[in-house]
């Protein structure tokens, strides 16, 4: 045991890599990753409630422009996405000009934009599976009780299909993690941007790469657990028994 | 029509490259797929352990990452083992891993374990009985897998099946990045050259879009094939 911690002193003190400067490239990539991924989820989850109401209206001209956007969006790739967003936004006319500039200029708003649309797609189609799901019984009962198709929707499908939509909901935000690992390529600094520098100065793979590679498995698993806990609360109706 | 200003060409082979790279990745990820099914499902503590760790550690991590670690990390892993062979047996071999090889790879690799989840539910989906019912037949155990166990398992495991694909398939965009010349690198150097990067990147959300819409009615008509026999079940 003591051998094995003089090894690891060694082994710290000889260590060139993992410096003090390196591992703040590694927080503050886990800062922007953070706020990116959870800013996009927010705003996309926000999005993606009406528009799933939306998806499954009667009227044509609210339905399928939704599933358009949620067509297209599901089945091109994020990177496309963000090349279109961040490439594209220069050749809006005259944006240079405006005070809009100022933030687009960077790339964190343009990855944004795309993460959010990306997500907001993936997330309607979620809540439309769950929205689509409820038990007639429950609408009809709603109904019975004289409810119109709005408070129906409010107090009877909308809460019990966030519930059912839960588990595939998680899926989402863990691939929209792995996904952010995108952003590095429109050169902002995220945790995979972090370890791209860290690898390029100093042509060590394995270590920039595996240990950005801990890093968010240890976040996947966070999310993971979150979200059985989640799960677990809401749906303990549903859940077998215990005596 | 659109001025592709003689980026045609490319785009078409990148195109080429990109369904090419998803096939290849496609058959690694579904035969490593069988392969951790069939650990996950062993008796042996060992097989399973090793199945749930890569599964478990595959999915954990980003796509781009792990393909970043085996496409710069695989050549200095390769260079150090050829260095050792040569120093220690005096065996002179040098290999280069090249851009392609570590995309199929490494989807391969990462699909692979999406790829066991679904296989593994969609084995145990198929009736025991019919297994029994094959060996008493007196069928070997290849045989039973071949006639019995494959083509059921098949039915449950196409829906999710299909979807991998789909995400496989949008997946291989991230080739571009360590430098394969996909169809979204050509479109790429293409927007940047000719400054349009409007008329490029569509072109090749559509081509996406393309290969989608087939491989859908191709899994429909895939379905319909093995759902011969379950049809009024259902």
């Amino acid at each position: 045991m003591t051998a094995f911690m003089t090894w690891l002193e060694n082994q710290l003190a000889e260590n060139s890599i993992f410096t003090l400067q390196t591992l703040s490239y590694y927080g503050d990539g886990l800062t922007t990753t953070v706020q990116l991924v959870f800013l996009s989820l927010v705003i996309g989850l926000i999005a993606a409630v009406p528009l799933a109401i939306g998806r499954g209206s009667k009227h044509g001209w609210i339905k399928w422009p939704i599933f358009v956007y949620t067509y297209v969006f599901r089945g091109t790739p994020l990177l496309i996405q963000l090349y279109l967003i961040y490439y594209g936004v220069v050749f809006v006319d005259g944006i240079q000009e405006t005070w809009l500039w100022v933030i687009l200029e960077k790339p964190f708003v343009p990855a944004l934009i795309a993460f959010t649309l990306n997500t907001a797609a993936y997330t309607t189609e979620i809540f439309r599976g769950a929205i689509k799901s409820t038990s007639k019984g429950e609408i009809e009962a709603a109904r019975a009780y004289g409810m119109s198709p709005r408070q129906t929707m409010r107090r009877i499908i909308i809460p019990s299909a966030f519930r059912r939509a839960l588990p595939a909901y998680g899926n989402e935000v863990i691939f929209m993690l792995h996904a952010s690992a995108i952003a590095s390529v429109v050169t902002i600094m995220d945790l995979t941007g972090a370890a791209r520098f860290v690898y390029a100065r100093y042509y060590a793979p394995f270590e920039a790469f595996l240990f950005v590679a801990a890093i968010y498995l240890c976040l996947t698993f966070t999310i993971l657990y979150f979200f059985r806990y989640l799960e677990k609360k809401l749906l303990a109706h549903l859940q077998p028994q215990t005596s | 029509m659109i001025d592709l200003q003689g980026y045609g060409p490319r785009l078409i082979e990148g195109a080429g490259v990109t369904i090419q790279l998803a096939v290849l990745s496609l058959i690694l990820a579904i035969i490593l797929g069988l392969l951790t099914a069939s650990a996950k499902m062993s008796r042996s503590w060992f097989a399973h352990r090793l199945a749930t760790l890569y599964t478990t550690l595959i999915r954990g991590v980003p796509d781009l990452v792990l393909m970043m670690l085996f496409f710069f990390g695989g050549q200095i892993g390769v260079n150090m083992i050829t260095d050792w062979l040569y120093y220690s047996f005096d065996i002179d071999i040098f290999v280069n891993i090249n851009a392609f090889v570590a995309g199929v790879v490494t989807i391969g690799l990462i699909f692979g374990a999406y790829m066991g989840e679904t296989f593994r539910g969609a084995f145990m989906a198929v009736d025991n009985g019919q297994i029994e019912a094959g060996k008493a037949y007196g069928m070997s155990d290849g045989l039973v897998f071949r006639r019995i166990r494959f083509p059921q398992m098949m039915r449950h495991a196409l829906p999710g099946l299909s979807n991998n694909w789909m995400v496989l398939l949008k997946t291989t965009a991230l080739v571009s990045v360590i430098g394969l010349s996909d169809m979204v690198r050509v479109a790429s150097e293409a927007s940047k050259a000719t400054r349009e990067p409007f008329t490029f990147m569509i072109i090749v959300a559509l081509i996406y879009l393309l290969i989608a819409s087939v491989s859908e009615w191709i899994f429909a008509r895939l379905q319909k094939r093995y759902d011969i026999g379950y049809a009024e079940a259902d």
